[in-house]
């Protein structure tokens, strides 16, 4: 039976782990907007796009 | 013949405007002006065409030139200072206030500013918030040129005095966010930990491992107990302190209840503790706290004069140089120079120029007006046409509307509402819980000492009125978002039943029941032929003079060629249209002697044909769509009118109100405040709907003060809820709304009620074991919540919205 006292700790101690890393990702502002990332993810990367029609090298975008 | 068909069709490539002139065609598309053609080929050439595939006509309209040399305020190092959040040896960081953001391809060439200015290291939008992030090399680029580009691109920020006021707006607080984290943490694994207890057969089980879960859970809880549910503690206490009850009183009485009795029969070995229905309650009333809190905090309903006020001004020197100085440190005697579309910040003299000032922000007139050298010129004007020279008469702090700012009404703390129905039903629920509670004991303490404190403790734990307290913000949540999609945003939930409580209702009329932007325009005098009319508008076309563009409007017809076309300032226009000589514009100009001039109330604008007056246009006020039918639906309130303007739409007025109405004209901003303070006196609930800055006082003192805007995002003075003015027929129905609300909070009392009684009926007796507290909490949380949603949603079906 010892066992469970393992499974438990090990159990709380996972969840702990999610619990920080709850934390930290609203400390980190992720909570702050949740608009515009998910439009944001939607735009094409066109640095291939430009470099398909025009030999131009432009910076890869950041976004 | 046929260019002028093909224009009716075409809308420019950038901003999506009807081209009404003849477009400027170039790279194959068509635009409306210079302005969208320069944004549109600074954008090509830098391989930001995306720009155009992300939405359709994304662009915002460049037809008013950027005068660049108004940023030049920004290079002060003191002004930089004040608006950057962070600087070290290479780069700075700030966030600029954005309002015409508005679209997804907005956002994506905002954040492709990089490629416009290889100085910006990033740029980061916010999209709900309108605002942008910046980080750029200060080495590499100035505040100055970013201003610039995004002026240039059409996202000129908003850059106030409030913001070097260094009272930057506070960051959304995340304390919320993290005390539900931990309360759900909390109770999830409490509750694994408290499951055993629920299923009988384990009961070898919780006998090894009980004191191990119990500890377990007690550690579990303590950040619960200490930190997620601190709030209800402090408010109870802060409660008792001002010698009141709130619904905080009888929650924080539970809470602890709940959590010592736990506490105490894990430590004495005697029960497993209600650890799992406690931190459940938490995680519960903190979802409902969230949901509360949650509100519209992109718009801002706080905002004054400073909010409004540029952050500097273009002073003349001596030797006539300009020289940008900061706002505040304007001193009387100063001369300053205003451009086109600028603010006039302090009142001042006229010294040089025609000023057209547009007043709109102050009193919701559209219409400028026109004022000659040697008159004073109020503050919160913004001039329209030439650029004018001015003489500081008083400072800023000093000026007509700034004094209304430093009426006490403004310095007044928003005291907490008192009475409101959560806060009355908290009440009645501690008298009616401790009395209870008291009951049960003395009954049990001859019978028996343990049944007699179990009793009392259960009593206290089951008449924690959690349900309760879900009801109201759940209910008002949904309602603040119900509203919200109707284009009416409230600033906190509470106002919802301040809503409800209205008996008196006061408009302002300019802008608020008037539309603004147009006027009823009635010729009177001999019938006009149509090769007259058609004259007439040719010679108004060429005017961009206001009153002209409205009769212009009313007057159907091409134009024809107008030749020797003169404008005097302040007069009238003349031109000849096929060797007629056209003439329009005021009495004095045209020559009408003035005892035939009618009504002097009225704005008249006469026309005359070589050399013979014909007659005269007059406006007339266009009153907002659906007027009459909110007047109907208001019947059984007050309804009064206040209005800046004089008294010659009475009649009109009286018509449309009914006698019962009261109407007071030629009303200054302090007579608004004052009026709506003798409302209050006489108890009235008083609900103010206005526009301009004139009103300010008066929505900051009445009740509830509604702002009507043409667009939520442009300026409105300070207030309680913004009104989109295209929802402004269902205003009859938001007040009706916000009364049935009231109603479905009741009946969500009722619900919870009804488990309390199951509960108590238990606790009395003594059978209330953690089981039942285990069931019958988070069901009477949810049930409350689920009712309230769907009461709401359904009631908005019903009533339209």
């Amino acid at each position: 039976m010892f066992i469970i006292f393992l499974l438990i700790g090990i159990s709380v101690t996972v969840a702990g782990c999610f619990l920080g890393a709850f934390l930290w990702a609203v400390r980190s502002g992720q909570y702050d907007d949740d608009y515009t990332p998910a439009v944001r993810m939607l735009f094409e990367n066109e640095p291939g796009k430009a470099a398909a029609n025009k030999p131009v090298k432009s910076e890869p975008a950041k976004a | 013949m046929e260019a002028a068909l093909q224009t009716n069709i075409q809308t420019c490539y950038h901003c999506g405007d009807t081209c009404k002139e003849e477009p400027i065609v170039a790279h194959d598309k068509t635009f409306c002006c210079d302005g969208c053609k320069a944004v549109y080929e600074l954008l090509e050439e830098n391989n930001l065409c995306t720009y155009y595939n992300l939405d359709e006509n994304p662009g915002i309209s460049s037809k008013q030139p950027v005068v660049e040399a108004r940023f030049a305020y920004l290079d002060d190092a003191g002004v930089e200072a004040q608006l950057i959040n962070f600087r070290n040896d290479s780069i700075c960081k700030l966030t600029f206030y954005i309002p015409q953001m508005h679209c997804s391809s907005c956002i994506w060439l905002l954040e492709n500013l990089f490629k416009l200015n290889p100085g910006v290291a990033e740029s980061t939008v916010n999209f709900l918030r309108k605002e942008v992030s910046l980080t750029y090399f200060h080495q590499k680029t100035t505040l100055r040129e970013v201003v610039q580009l995004l002026a240039r691109i059409g996202y000129e920020p908003a850059i106030t005095l409030a913001d070097t006021d260094g009272k930057k707006t506070t960051k959304q607080s995340r304390t919320i966010i993290y005390k539900l984290g931990v309360a759900g943490f909390a109770f999830g694994n409490v509750m694994l930990l408290a499951f055993p207890d629920y299923l009988a057969v384990t009961e070898g089980l919780q006998r090894t491992f009980g004191s191990f879960f119990g500890y377990l859970s007690i550690l579990l809880s303590l950040p619960v107990f200490f930190y997620s549910a601190r709030g209800f503690f402090t408010s109870a206490i802060e409660g008792i302190r001002q010698r009141m009850v709130n619904i905080d009183l009888p929650i924080a009485t539970g809470l602890l209840a709940l959590f010592c009795v736990s506490f105490y029969e894990i430590i004495s070995g005697n029960g497993p503790g209600y650890l799992d229905s406690f931190t459940g309650l938490v995680f519960f009333m903190l979802i409902g706290k969230y949901f509360q809190q949650k509100t519209y905090d992109t718009l801002s309903f706080d905002r004054d004069y400073t909010s409004y006020f540029p952050v500097s001004i273009a002073v003349l020197k001596e030797n006539g140089e300009e020289e940008s100085v900061a706002v505040r440190n304007l001193k009387v005697g100063n001369r300053i120079r205003i451009r086109n579309q600028e603010l006039i910040p302090a009142d001042t003299l006229l010294l040089r120029g025609t000023a057209m000032i547009d007043y709109s922000f102050v009193s919701g007139e559209s219409e400028p007006v026109e004022k000659v050298v040697g008159e004073v010129i109020y503050a919160g004007g913004r001039q329209v046409g030439e650029s004018v020279e001015l003489e500081v008469v008083k400072e800023v702090s000093q000026g007509y509307l700034t004094q209304l700012w430093n009426d006490s009404v403004f310095s007044k703390n928003e005291e907490q509402s008192v009475a409101t129905y959560a806060n009355v039903a908290g009440k009645w629920f501690i008298i009616v819980t401790l009395f209870v509670a008291a009951g049960s004991l003395f009954y049990w303490v001859p019978r028996d000492m343990d049944m007699a404190m179990k009793a009392f403790t259960s009593v206290l734990i089951i008449a924690c009125p959690c349900a309760l307290s879900l009801a109201t913000p759940f209910v008002h949540g949904h309602t603040l978002r119900v509203f919200g999609k109707n284009k009416f945003y409230l600033k906190n939930t509470s106002v919802v039943e301040t809503l409800a409580k209205i008996d008196t209702v006061v408009f302002d009329k300019t802008g608020t029941l008037t539309e603004p932007n147009a006027a009823e325009v009635t010729y009177t005098g001999k019938a006009l032929l149509p090769e007259q009319e058609k004259a007439i508008l040719s010679v108004l076309r060429h005017s961009t003079h206001p009153l002209s563009q409205r009769i212009s409007q009313n007057l159907k017809g091409e134009a024809a060629e107008v030749q020797n076309f003169q404008e005097f300032a302040g007069k009238g226009l003349a031109g000849e249209v096929n060797g007629q000589m056209v003439r329009v514009g005021s009495a004095s100009y045209l020559g009408v002697p003035t005892d035939k001039v009618k009504d002097a109330l009225k704005t008249t604008v006469y026309v005359s044909l070589d050399g013979v007056v014909l007659g005269y246009y007059t406006f007339f006020n266009v009153y907002r769509d659906g007027l009459k039918d909110i007047l109907s639906d208001l019947n059984d309130k007050k309804i009064a009118v206040l209005s800046g303007d004089n008294n010659h739409e009475e009649a009109r007025l009286k018509e449309l109100l009914g006698e019962g109405a009261e109407l007071s004209f030629n009303q200054s901003p302090v007579q608004k405040l004052e009026y709506i303070q003798g409302l209050k006196e006489h108890h009235h609930q008083v609900l103010m709907v206005g526009d301009g800055l004139n009103d300010a006082g008066a929505l900051k003192q009445s009740d509830a003060g509604i702002a009507l805007t043409n667009s939520v995002t442009n300026f409105s003075p300070s207030c309680d809820a913004i009104l989109d003015a295209t929802a402004f027929g269902k205003l009859s129905k938001f007040l009706a709304f916000s009364k049935k609300t009231m109603k479905i909070i009741l009946a969500t009392f009722a619900v919870s009620l009804v488990y309390n009684v199951i509960g108590l009926s238990l606790a009395v007796q003594g059978l209330f074991s953690p089981i039942a507290s285990a069931i019958l909490m988070p069901i009477s949380s949810l049930s409350v919540i689920i009712f309230a949603t769907l009461s709401v949603k359904i009631a908005a079906k019903r009533a339209g919205l």
